[in-house]
């Protein structure tokens, strides 16, 4: 068998793989936070909470209305991304142009309001969600087994990915979006409404975190503490990647899984810690961040 | 109004900071029962609020003898600096007398020094760790229910007999993973069996485990024990299936609690081997039990550790009564001593006994997980493969070096 670095590489191709799979998530996720950052200047610490909120949305779809997996694929997001509209005219709007950190503050509260009512109801192991149909079953791929799954949550995220960043930097829509950051008084006064674009901005934001969500329900068990497990490597992500850079957080979130992946391989304790590594080492090099501009 | 990198670098760094969260009410009662659980976390649902609902039950069962019991709860929130704080701040200023439950091996051994400082009673119901009866045994302790080494005993010696030689671990990276682990790798080794490989994952971080799956699956081992609890024995178990390593390895769950089964689905828990000292299911006098407790506890079956609180609360509180309240308020040690001398007996865990390390004496039982085809009803969930008696199940005192068997 052929070794890398004293390890068998069939073992390594795996890893590399699970570590795409694992990025696709920190890439979507940290898109909706880049997005939310970037254009309306707001800390979104609840974005991990509303990605578990979009798990539980396919769970329950399902449960009350016996609604099924391509359906919430849309209906989840939508949902989702309607209480992220509500969340941002009735919380966020009182406290815009104040410090930043007031933001974060409530959005952290709300957070923890979203994890403790979820566990209340469910209990903190929570619920389980299948797989669909069309994409059970496993593929052998010499190497590894990988789950169809699997496959298919990578080319979404990356599908995903490629949209949002089409709609913000190529269509109208997003250049008066990008217009709206720089300058919102002028955009104002060229007869644009700003503060409904800066509402349906942050449901989009939060809706990415949601479809992530809906994308993760059949992977790993639906439970209230799912979004809190990927807050933190997720802001590292969008600082790794320059703040507010769209196409940085997607690489830095693939990137990141990769990285993780092998660390689970060669050194696995360390697994947790080494996005923060990386962090410190970027930083340290390119303090902007990997595609960022210095502000 | 611009966000500064560092602003953001403060928020990541503070998001892996919980803010605290505390549930405590405060009377004055004669008697008072502590529940130190994880209200929070991964081990909610195997201790937490159907564990204060069991020592509820234990006290309505007792019934009215005179003098009033209340009880507090307090979430540890898995950390040992948390749950000593808030056991010494109930023996010193609000009167509790025993504290009990206790999930975490780190917060459990951490809390039994406390009690033997502030001369109280702990019964610990949910941790693993053999040391509480070994060489961090104390007077004022009792460790009901189950230990590491009686897990590893019962589960990990029944996957050797039946053919499963190799094995490779996924370890949960904490003092109750690495004990698990080791002591299982003892008794596959005294079987005539080989460790092929491990992986300590960090705790509690860790939701996805196919990396360490794919590890196991190419190390060639016939058995894949999970040297871990709660949420991620029920994520490694999910993922398991989902990358086929259930078709070419066994799965051995050292520590699952009828809670993870629920968990899993039945779907995926299926055929599972697994050890728990008390199933709701087993006899009339557990199945009396159940009916009884399940009003406070609506969507979540007692396992063995909540039944071990309503078991311990059960004879404590008998103790109690034996020795008269106010000398029982005295001397937590005393009540410990008390404890002991008497014979056990509850629907929960029939007949049974306390060693004098502060072990107690039940037997563990082997289950094989249904399959969907065979439950018949709610929770109905394990078929009894075999039952190791409890004088087998446990470290003899001599080995475990506890200084009480000593003097």
């Amino acid at each position: 068998m052929m070794m890398i670095f004293g390890k068998p590489a069939p073992l390594l191709f795996g890893q590399l793989l699970l570590g795409i799979v694992n990025g696709s998530f920190y890439a979507m996720l940290s898109l909706g936070l880049a997005v939310i950052f970037g254009i309306l200047n707001i800390i979104n610490f609840a974005h991990g909470a509303l990605f578990m909120v979009g798990a539980f949305s396919a769970y329950l779809l399902l449960h009350w209305f016996g609604i099924g997996y391509w359906p919430a694929l849309v209906l989840g997001p939508l949902a989702v991304g309607l209480f992220g509209a509500a969340i941002e005219r009735v919380l966020l709007r009182p406290i815009r142009g104040l410090d930043p950190l007031y933001g974060l503050l409530l959005t952290f509260g709300l957070a923890e309001v979203l994890e403790g009512v979820f566990t209340n109801r469910f209990g903190s192991s929570g619920v389980t969600y299948s797989v669909p149909r069309l994409l059970r079953g496993t593929r052998d791929l010499g190497f590894m087994y990988l789950p169809n799954y699997h496959a298919f949550v990578v080319v979404a995220a990356i599908v995903v990915c490629l949209a949002t960043w089409l709609v913000i930097e190529k269509t109208r829509l997003g250049a008066v979006l990008r217009a709206a950051t720089e300058n919102p008084a002028i955009v104002q006064a060229l007869g644009i409404d700003v503060p409904r674009l800066v509402t349906l901005t942050f449901a989009g934001g939060v809706a990415l975190a949601a479809l992530a969500g809906v994308l993760a329900a059949p992977m790993y068990s639906v439970n209230p503490g799912m979004g809190s497990s990927y807050i933190s490597i997720v802001f590292a992500v969008v600082v790794i990647g320059g703040m507010g850079s769209i196409g940085g957080a997607v690489f830095t979130g693939f990137l990141l899984g990769v990285v993780e992946g092998f660390t689970k391989v060669f050194y696995p304790p360390g697994a947790a810690t080494v996005a923060f590594v990386v962090m410190v080492l970027v930083l340290l090099l390119r303090p902007a961040g990997l595609f960022g501009r210095s502000r | 109004m611009g966000i500064s990198r560092r602003t953001l670098i403060t928020a990541a760094a503070a998001a892996a900071t919980p803010l605290p969260r505390l549930a405590a009410r405060a009377a004055a009662p004669t008697l008072k029962i502590g529940v130190l659980s994880d209200m929070s976390g991964p081990y909610r649902d195997i201790g937490g609020p159907t564990a204060v609902a069991c020592v509820q039950q234990a006290i309505a069962d007792f019934g009215d003898k005179g003098w009033t019991v209340d009880v507090v709860s307090g979430d540890h929130q898995n950390k040992p600096d948390v749950g000593t704080a808030i056991v010494a701040r109930w023996y010193d200023r609000e009167g509790v007398d025993l504290v009990i439950d206790c999930p975490n091996s780190a917060v459990g051994l951490a809390v039994a020094n406390v009690a033997k400082e502030k001369n109280k009673a702990y019964i610990n119901s949910n941790s693993a760790s053999s040391l509480l009866t070994g060489k961090d045994c104390n007077a004022n302790t009792i460790h009901w229910t189950y230990d590491t080494y009686m897990l590893g005993k019962s589960t990990g010696g029944a996957m050797v007999k039946a053919g499963g030689k190799t094995w490779f671990f996924i370890t949960a990276d904490y003092t109750f993973g690495h004990l698990l682990r080791d002591q299982t790798a003892m008794f596959v080794k005294a079987e005539g069996g080989k460790v092929l490989g491990n992986v300590n994952y960090p705790f509690p971080q860790t939701t996805d485990f196919s990396s360490y799956l794919v590890q196991a699956q190419a190390s060639g081992a016939q058995v894949l024990g999970l040297a871990n609890a709660g949420k991620d024995t029920v994520n490694s178990v999910k993922q398991a299936h989902e990358f086929g390593v259930n078709k070419k390895m066994r799965i051995a769950g050292l520590l699952v609690f009828l809670n993870d089964v629920h968990g899993m689905g039945l779907e995926i828990a299926q055929g599972l081997i697994l050890t728990e000292s008390f199933y709701w299911d087993m006899n009339d006098r557990t199945r009396a039990f159940t009916k009884r407790v399940l009003p406070r506890t609506p969507n979540n079956y007692p396992s063995m550790g909540q039944a071990g609180d309503y078991s311990g609360t059960l004879h404590f509180l008998k103790a109690v009564h034996d020795m008269g309240v106010p000398a029982a308020k005295k001397s937590g040690a005393d009540i410990i001593a008390r404890m002991k001398k008497i014979p056990t007996d509850d629907d929960a865990y029939g007949k049974a006994y306390i060693r004098e390390d502060g072990r107690f004496m039940c037997p563990a039982y082997l289950f094989r997980v249904k399959t969907p085809a065979e439950s018949k009803k709610p929770w109905d969930y394990y078929t009894l493969l075999g039952t190791t008696p409890a004088a087998e199940a446990f470290m003899s005192p001599k080995v475990e070096g506890c200084p009480l068997m000593k003097a």
